[in-house]
C-alpha cells in the first residue's frame, strides 16, 4: 500500500537580487496516517520552507518549486505541488492544516475565537452560524479550554499563549484532517505547557487518525513524540530514521553533532559543552561539495578531499535509515568511538 | 463599555467648558477694542462708552466670560428699553457688524461648510481607500506606479494651488457660475443645482486629502499582509479575496479612523481657502472675514468654540468607534 504523503525532490528556490537563494534541494520523504515525523536542524535549513511548499503557502511570484507531494487519498492521489491554486486552497484546513510557531500573532486579534474557529468549518462544511459556534465550542472543550461555551465569545487576548496554542490547534483539527503540520509549536510557550501542548497533538492524533510533521529545533521534543526523524541542513535531508535510530545509531556527522550539543545532567559540569565549529554555510552559493564539510569533525578520514569536491548522494545505511555521507555506517562508529575516547 | 463610554462623555465635555474659557482669554488679552472699532468716524469718548456697554465689554473678562456661558443654556439679552432684543438658548452672543445673533449667522454659514465637508470626506475615503487597496493588491505593478505618482503630486500641492487650478479649470468649462455661488440649494428640492454647486469645491478639497489616505491604506495594507495571522487565514483555506477584505482590511483600515475622524472634524470648523475660493459663505469664510475686517469678537469666539466642539466630538467618536473595532481596546 502506499503511503499517505510522497514528498519527492522537492526544490524551493527563492530569486533575489543577490542570487538565487537555494532553501531546499531535493527534500524527499514518506508519511503515514497516524505517525509523526519531526524535522529537525538549525535555523535557515529550509524545515519551514519545505513544509510552507506543501501547504502552497509560499508567494508563487517570488518562489520556484520543484519536485512532487503526493497525497493518496481515498478520492484518488493529488500533487499538492503542481496543481492549480483552487484545489490547493480547497485542500488547506480540510486535507491538511497548519499551525505556527507564536500563538500570540497568529490568531486575528479582531475576531473571536468561536468566529475563527467556525470560519474554518464553514469554509469546508455546509451549516447554520449556530451549528458553527456549536462546533467551535466542541472543538474548545476537546482541546481542554474548559466553559468552551462562554469562552467562544472571547478574544484572542483574553488567553494566555498555552491557551491561544490549544486554539489554534482547535482551529486547525475543526475539519479532521489528514495531515498536521506544527511549526515549532512550542518554541514560544513556558516548558510546562510545552509538555501539555505535546501531549495535546498526541491526543488529536489519535482521535482523527492525522498524520503530524513537527517542525522544532528542540530534540527533547523530538524524543518525547516523534516516530521518525528527518534531519536537515543547508537545505538538505541529511538523515532520515525512527527515533531510536538517530538517537542511537546516528550514521551522520551533522547529526552527530546536534546530539553531542544538548547539555546533559549526568555530565561532570567542568567540561564545557560540545558545539559544532562555524556557521551554516550561505545557501545563495552552497560548496561544490558536501555542505557541511567545513565544519565536519570527520571530513578527514574521507580519502583524497572527496568531501570538498563531491556531494554526498542519499544512500541507505540500513533497512529504512539513510543519510547522506561518504562514509559508511561502520566508518562512522569507529570514528567516533575514537573521537570519543580521546575526550 | 459603559463605563468607557461614560468616562469619555465626561471628559469630553469638561474639555468644551475649558475650551469656552481658554477663547475668552485669548480674545480678552488682544489689544483690539472692538467698542472702538464699531464706533465709526464720528467717534467720541461718550459713543465709545456707550458702545462698550452695549458690546457687554464694560465688565470684567470672568464676568464676560460668565455671560457667555449662561447665554449658552439660558439665551442672552441685549439693549434696554425699546431696543432690547433676545438671542434664544443656545446663545453664543450677538454680531453687531453683522446684527445678527452669532447662532443665527453660524446656522446660515454651517449648511456650506457641512455640504463641503461632508462631499469631500465621501470623495477622499472612497478614492483614497480604493485606490489604495488597489495599489496594495497589486503591488509593484504600473498600475502601483500610477498610483504613487499620484500620491506624491497630490500631497505636495498645497490646497490654495489645487484649488485654484480647479476653479479656473470650471470656469473655463463654463461649469461654475461666480455670480450664482453664494446661494445656497438645498440637495432635497434641487439635487442637480447642489451638485453643480459643489462638486468642484470637493474635488479641490478632496485631492490632497485623498492622496494622503491612498498613502496609509497602500501601507497599511501591505504591512498587514505579512502578518502571522494572514497567514493562518491562508493555511485555513480563505479565498485571497475573502482573506484581503476580511482579515486585512479590518485590521489596515483601523488606524485610518483616527485620521478620518479627526479631519472630517477639522473640516466642519471651516475650510477657510476652499471657501473663500469657491466662494461659499461657510463657517471658515465667515470666521476670517470677523477676524479680518470686523474684529468681531462674540462671532469669532463662536466660530471657535463651534469648530473646537466639533473636534472634540469627533475626537470622541473616534474613540469609540476604535473600541468597537478593535476589542483589544475595550478593556482599558
Amino acid at each position: 500500500m502506499k503511503p499517505f504523503l510522497e514528498v519527492k525532490n522537492l526544490t524551493v528556490e527563492f530569486p533575489t537580487e543577490d542570487g538565487t537563494v537555494q532553501a531546499t534541494e531535493d527534500v524527499s520523504f514518506s508519511l503515514d496516517l497516524g505517525e509523526t515525523l519531526a524535522i529537525v536542524g538549525e535555523s535557515g535549513c529550509g524545515k519551514s520552507v519545505s513544509n510552507m511548499a506543501i501547504m502552497g503557502l509560499h508567494n508563487p511570484k517570488r518562489t520556484q518549486i520543484s519536485g512532487s507531494a503526493i497525497f493518496n487519498l481515498e478520492s484518488g492521489p493529488i500533487d499538492a505541488i503542481n496543481t492549480d491554486s483552487e484545489t490547493l486552497r480547497k485542500m488547506r484546513g480540510k486535507t491538511m492544516s497548519m499551525i505556527f510557531q507564536d500563538p500570540m500573532s497568529s490568531l486575528h486579534p479582531y475576531y473571536t475565537v468561536g468566529n475563527q474557529i467556525a470560519e474554518a468549518w464553514h469554509l469546508h462544511n455546509e451549516g447554520s452560524r449556530k451549528t458553527g459556534a456549536k462546533r467551535a465550542a466542541e472543538m474548545l472543550d476537546l482541546v481542554g479550554i474548559p466553559d468552551s461555551h462562554k469562552r467562544i465569545n472571547d478574544f484572542p487576548h483574553q488567553f494566555s499563549g498555552g491557551m491561544r496554542q490549544r486554539v489554534m490547534i482547535a482551529m486547525a483539527v475543526v475539519n479532521n484532517p489528514k495531515l498536521l503540520i506544527a511549526d515549532e509549536p512550542t518554541t514560544a510557550l513556558d516548558v510546562t505547557v510545552q509538555s501539555q501542548i505535546l501531549t495535546l497533538l498526541k491526543t488529536m492524533q489519535k482521535e482523527f487518525n492525522m498524520a503530524i510533521i513537527l517542525i522544532t529545533h528542540d530534540l527533547g521534543v523530538v524524543a518525547s513524540i516523534a516516530d521518525r526523524i528527518n534531519v536537515m541542513y543547508a537545505g538538505r535531508l541529511v538523515e532520515q530514521g525512527t527515533v531510536d535510530e538517530i538517537f542511537y545509531k546516528s550514521v551522520h556527522p551533522y547529526t552527530l553533532g546536534l546530539l553531542g550539543s544538548i547539555p546533559r545532567v549526568d555530565q561532570s559540569i567542568d567540561k564545557r559543552l560540545k558545539t559544532i565549529q562555524g556557521q551554516p554555510p550561505s545557501l545563495i552559493e552552497l560548496p561544490s561539495g558536501c555542505a557541511f564539510e567545513p565544519r565536519c569533525e570527520f571530513a578527514t578520514h574521507v580519502p583524497k578531499g572527496l568531501c570538498k569536491t563531491s556531494r554526498p548522494e542519499t544512500t541507505e545505511k540500513s533497512i529504512g535509515h539513510f543519510a547522506r555521507c561518504h562514509l559508511s555506517a561502520a566508518e562512522i562508529y569507529e570514528i567516533n568511538r575514537f573521537q570519543k575516547a580521546d575526550r | 463599555m459603559v463605563k468607557y463610554l461614560t468616562r469619555r462623555l465626561a471628559s469630553a465635555i469638561l474639555l468644551l467648558f475649558l475650551l469656552t474659557i481658554v477663547v475668552y482669554l485669548i480674545f480678552g488679552i488682544l489689544p483690539v477694542d472692538p467698542a472702538r472699532i464699531s464706533c465709526g468716524i464720528h467717534c467720541n469718548p461718550i459713543a465709545v462708552a456707550g458702545n462698550r456697554h452695549r458690546l457687554g465689554l464694560d465688565v470684567p473678562l470672568y464676568e464676560q466670560w460668565w455671560r457667555f456661558f449662561v447665554g449658552i443654556f439660558a439665551g442672552r439679552t441685549y439693549g434696554d428699553g425699546a431696543a432690547r432684543f433676545t438671542c434664544g438658548a443656545p446663545s453664543l452672543g450677538y454680531s453687531f457688524p453683522n446684527n445678527e445673533c452669532v447662532t443665527t449667522a453660524i446656522a446660515h454659514a454651517f449648511p456650506f461648510t457641512l455640504s463641503l465637508a461632508v462631499g469631500a470626506f465621501i470623495l477622499w475615503m472612497a478614492s483614497g481607500i480604493g485606490l489604495g487597496v488597489i495599489a496594495a493588491r497589486y503591488r509593484g505593478s504600473f498600475i502601483d506606479r500610477g498610483v504613487t505618482a499620484f500620491v506624491l503630486v497630490g500631497s505636495s500641492l498645497p490646497v490654495f494651488v489645487v484649488g485654484l487650478l480647479v476653479y479656473i479649470l470650471a470656469f473655463f468649462l463654463h461649469a461654475i457660475d461666480p455670480i450664482s455661488q453664494g446661494i445656497w440649494v438645498s440637495p432635497l428640492s434641487d439635487p442637480i443645482g447642489f451638485f453643480k454647486n459643489f462638486i468642484f469645491a470637493w474635488i479641490a478639497l478632496a485631492l490632497s486629502y485623498s492622496a494622503i489616505y491612498t498613502r496609509l491604506t497602500r501601507g497599511n495594507v501591505i504591512e498587514t499582509s505579512s502578518e502571522d495571522f494572514i497567514r493562518t487565514a491562508r493555511a485555513k483555506g480563505l479565498s485571497e479575496r475573502r482573506i484581503l477584505f476580511k482579515h486585512n482590511l479590518r485590521t489596515a483600515l483601523a488606524p485610518l479612523l483616527t485620521n478620518a475622524g479627526l479631519d472630517f472634524g477639522g473640516l466642519l470648523g471651516g475650510a477657510i481657502i476652499t471657501e473663500t475660493i469657491f466662494q461659499l459663505p461657510g463657517l471658515g469664510e465667515i470666521s476670517l472675514k470677523a477676524v479680518l475686517q470686523d474684529y468681531d469678537l462674540p462671532l469669532i469666539v463662536g466660530t471657535t468654540v463651534v469648530a473646537g466642539a466639533f473636534i472634540i466630538i469627533f475626537n470622541l467618536i473616534v474613540d469609540i468607534g476604535y473600541a468597537y473595532l478593535d476589542p483589544r481596546v475595550r478593556v482599558g
